[in-house]
């Protein structure tokens, strides 16, 4: 079996190098993509194995090696793969084979075909380290590579100019990139303390060792500081408020790279450490209160912000947002079964969905507006297919994968009694539904709007549809399996169950739920699918209304950053700019001037005249022998 | 007393005497009183007991290196004035003086260390020439031969370099007397 | 009574007017004459101290100091002449090469 971990762990790894190494420099070469995906598949395999054999014998612990070994501090690298690891893994090896595979084609005409490849694996390698990991530093090792190699991918196309804010929100690649890297920056720092206080109250970071020690400082202090530390290393991860606008930015990446790292694996990190340290958070109900509230807000204002946006991408990347919302939501009223549950379900159709909007640019041409589409319906049919279905999961809709995940969540907060939450929840179900659906309406139905640009779009590459539909599939039937995920992941994580009363009640709340979403999908339906004269066009009257502005405008709050904090800090960095130029450089300037003009200034000195040079000798023979006389006279 | 007397007497002659030499525009009296003060430095060795050392300067200094100057002159023209204004004499003169000053104040300053052992005391019943050829051909005598092979050196070097194309004059170009010489013969 | 300090002040007044002359003159040749006023300066001191110590090595001194300046007017004699030779003068101002 530790044969199998390393090789779900090193076999991306091995695909990054052997892209990063043999190919960087040359031009497109498909031997890459197929190797990668291979590579990736038979990780793939190897978690699969791994998942049947936890499930059949239990969790796998391997250690490779010592890693730092300093005084007291002794930290292995090690790895486990319990119950929690390996659906993580599962579910990272499956996104990923599958988007591997669709990079193949979707990457068909970039340059950077083989840098593209090898970021993408060495993300999951990053990513497996993350849930793989033993220990909070080897986890936080993953958790800085996937920063670094999401700062990467969103940036792959690093050329591309900066433009003004007005006509594009995210600026450029690389100004996103780095937005994303330092919002995550920000967040890291609070994971370290974090990791720190552990370490420094327990004296060790291995989960097994902590956890249990942790026990005796519940209700100290040091327990809150912790958890509330490393929350805020899972809210810059996972882009919860507020520092949750580099998520939407990332957009400018790949669409590949949107796929699989910013909607179904790495931005579900922070949820992973959330359900990880379960036991840290069961101590402390305020925080994991204050967590669900939290999610409950971000599920909501997210949702709001996707109603009216017209771009296809970030609608997808507000409604990733919204749905890690609720497994925050999820998580922090204890049901942390059910967040993992919804991070799965949510994994495979938020993949499936970005990976038809790859489809829809690559046929538009890079188009994002909504506006510019219309009755794509006839020419992408296996996209509307998928899109369809992904839409469906996400609406939760009966017996698709979302619906039972997200239903859970749903009950989860009836049955704890926070009826604000669940009635948020309820609402923002019923929103989900409504963008989502208008945004398949917007694309696929409607007037063929794509005409007027003298677009003539065409549906992607067989092998890469055929590619989408294992996640087609589980977009369906993910939902299928809950009760058997149900009774295999809480070997490990602590079981929640409803109380009678919710018990009895479900299925009306589940009914309540449906009918919400099957009312946005009418609305959705009734403005914007119809075609002829009741036909969806731009109304200039709703889009200066008040709402309308805030929502287009994220609430403000990019604008607030950026005058709040980017204005004053470039400022500030002008100001010490000048400090740099005119102290510090003026100092080293100084010395150099005085150098030079003393060496000009004794130039005059080397005239070739011996006469003046015996002067000088005497001179300097005249200055010793008085010093002389001066130190015998005082000595 | 005589001592006295004779210590005072060549002092002041020998400070004039090199005075002259350092100051003279002619070389020929430069010349001749730096020879002067040679002989009564001489006298100074004689009153201080170093007999041979002061036969020594006399024969040495007096008569080999001033008449290797003597050579010497004939070669350069010495009837010329020397230029010797330096362009800043004050400098010259204040360096020079403080220089003198601090020697005076240094010399005249009580002796340190008057306890030194000698190492080769002067015998009194021994003339002073037995007595320096009995040290020098002992516990010199390294010294002494090296000193020997470098006067050889000196003396070769001295030839070969001097001895260089002195087949023709120094002062006077040969084309300017062979010109002379044809202006005569017109 | 003449004691060693007469001769060393008195030394110490000769060095200096050697040491002007180094200083101020131009010509190599009356260059030498400054250093062997020096050189004879250095003499009498040393005798002197030899004297006040009861020491022969002050004399010893003396004379390898002798021996120095004769091989030192040789050698420096002939080099003259050869300079002369070159430049047709022993003025440092005009035979001033090192420069820079």
């Amino acid at each position: 079996m530790e044969s199998l971990v390393y090789i779900a762990l090193f076999a991306p790894f091995v695909g990054s190098l052997f892209a990063g190494l043999f190919f960087a420099r040359s031009p497109k070469n498909i031997v890459v993509g197929i190797v990668n995906s291979s590579l990736l598949f038979i990780s793939f395999l190897a978690s699969i194995s791994l998942a049947i054999h936890v499930f059949s014998h239990g969790a796998v612990k391997v250690t490779m090696m010592e890693w730092i070994g300093v005084g007291d501090l002794l930290i292995p690298f090690g790895f486990i793969v319990d119950e929690v690891s390996v659906s993580m893994m599962v579910v990272v090896t499956t996104v990923s084979t599958v988007v591997h595979i669709y990079s193949n084609g979707y990457m068909d005409h970039d340059k950077g075909f083989n840098r593209f490849f090898s970021y993408l694996s060495a993300f999951v390698f990053s990513m497996m380290i993350l849930v793989m990991s033993d220990n909070f530093l080897g986890l936080f090792i993953g958790w800085e590579g996937v920063g670094v190699c999401s700062w990467l991918l969103i940036g792959f196309w690093y050329h591309k100019p900066d433009v003004s804010p007005e006509v594009n929100p995210a600026i450029s690649p690389s100004y996103a990139a780095n937005e994303a890297f330092i919002m995550n920056r920000i967040a890291d720092l609070g994971m370290l303390v974090g990791i720190f206080l552990i370490y420094w109250n327990v004296g060790s970071l291995q989960y097994d060792v902590v956890f249990p020690a942790l026990k005796e400082y519940a209700g100290t202090v040091t327990i809150y500081l912790i958890g509330i530390t490393l929350f805020i290393g899972a809210m810059g991860k996972s882009a919860q408020f507020p520092l949750h606008t580099w998520l939407t930015d990332a957009m400018e990446g790949p669409t590949p790279v949107s796929a699989l790292i910013h909607a179904a694996t790495m931005v579900t990190a922070g949820v992973f450490l959330v359900i990880r340290a379960n036991p840290i958070y069961d101590m402390i109900p305020e925080v994991s209160f204050f967590i669900a509230a939290l999610g409950t807000f971000v599920a909501f204002g997210a949702a709001s912000m996707a109603l009216v946006n017209r771009d296809l991408k970030r609608i997808i990347a507000y409604s990733t947002l919204s749905q890690l919302g609720y497994m925050f939501a999820a998580a922090g009223l204890g049901a942390y079964w059910v967040a993992l549950f919804h991070l799965a379900a949510h994994a495979f159709f938020k993949a499936l969905l970005f990976l038809g909007a790859g489809n829809v640019m690559h046929a538009m041409h890079d188009e994002l507006d909504l506006f510019k589409m219309g009755g794509l319906k006839k020419v992408m049919r296996g996209t509307y297919l998928y899109m369809g279905i992904a839409s469906i999961a996400l609406a939760g809709l009966p017996f698709f994968a979302g619906f039972y995940s997200k239903d859970a969540i749903i009950e989860t907060a009836f049955n704890e009694g926070a009826y604000i939450i669940w009635a948020t929840l309820v609402l923002t179900a019923g929103m989900t539904a409504f963008y989502s659906f208008r945004q398949v309406f917007l694309t696929f139905h409607g007037e063929e709007r794509y005409k007027e640009a003298g677009l003539h779009p065409h549906d992607m590459y067989t092998y890469v549809l055929i590619a989408m539909s294992p996640l087609a599939i589980l977009a369906i039937s993910a939902g299928w399996f809950q009760e058997e995920f149900h009774n295999f992941i809480i070997k490990l994580l602590p079981d929640y169950v409803m109380s009678e009363h919710t018990h009895h009640l479900a299925i009306y709340l589940g009914a309540l739920v449906v009918v919400v979403a099957l009312v946005g999908i009418g609305i959705a339906y009734l403005k914007y699918a119809r075609t002829g004269k009741k036909a969806f066009k731009q109304d200039a009257k709703v889009e200066s209304g008040f709402f309308y502005k805030l929502l287009i405008n994220q609430y403000y709050v990019p604008h607030f950053y950026r005058f709040a904090i980017i204005e004053p800090y470039k400022k500030l960095s002008d100001i010490a700019w000048e400090i740099d130029k005119r102290v510090v450089d003026a100092i080293v300037d100084a010395i150099a001037r005085v150098i030079y003009k003393s060496g000009d200034a004794s130039r005059g000195m080397q005239n070739g005249n011996l006469s003046s040079y015996l002067n000088l000798m005497g001179a300097g023979a005249v200055v010793l022998v008085l010093i002389s006389a001066i130190i015998s006279l005082i000595g | 007393m005589y001592e006295q007397i004779a210590f005072y007497l060549f002092a002041t002659l020998t400070v004039i005497l090199f005075f002259i030499t350092v100051m003279s525009k002619n070389v020929l009296y430069a010349m001749t009183s730096l020879a002067a003060g040679m002989v009564l430095i001489s006298g100074f060795f004689f009153l201080l007991g170093a007999d041979f050392l002061g036969v020594v300067q006399l024969i040495v200094y007096v008569g080999a290196v001033m008449a290797l100057y003597a050579f010497a002159m004939m070669f350069f023209d010495a009837t010329k004035d020397i230029k010797a204004t330096h362009e800043k004499p004050l400098l010259v003169f204040f360096l020079g003086g403080m220089m003198a000053l601090v020697f005076v104040v240094i010399f005249s300053a009580p002796v340190i260390g008057a306890n030194i052992e000698a190492h080769y005391p002067i015998m009194e019943d021994v003339g002073n020439a037995q007595m320096v050829g009995m040290i020098l051909f002992t516990k010199y005598l390294v010294p002494f031969e090296l000193a020997a092979v470098m006067l050889l050196v000196a003396m070769i070097a001295g030839i070969i370099l001097a001895g260089k194309k002195m087949d023709h004059s120094l002062t006077t170009n040969i084309e300017d007397v062979k010109e002379e010489l044809l202006k005569g013969k017109k | 009574m003449i004691g060693v300090s007469h001769y060393l002040i008195l030394s110490g007044i000769l060095f200096s007017i050697g040491f002007i002359g180094v200083l101020r003159r131009k010509n190599l040749l009356m260059l030498f004459f400054a250093t062997e006023v020096m050189l004879n300066a250095v003499n009498i001191a040393f005798t002197a101290i030899g004297k006040y110590y009861n020491d022969l090595g002050g004399q010893m001194f003396a004379f390898f100091v002798i021996a120095v300046a004769a091989s030192e007017v040789a050698v420096g004699l002939g080099l003259l002449i050869v300079l002369f030779k070159k430049h047709g003068s022993l003025d440092l101002d005009t035979i001033a090469e090192m420069k820079g």
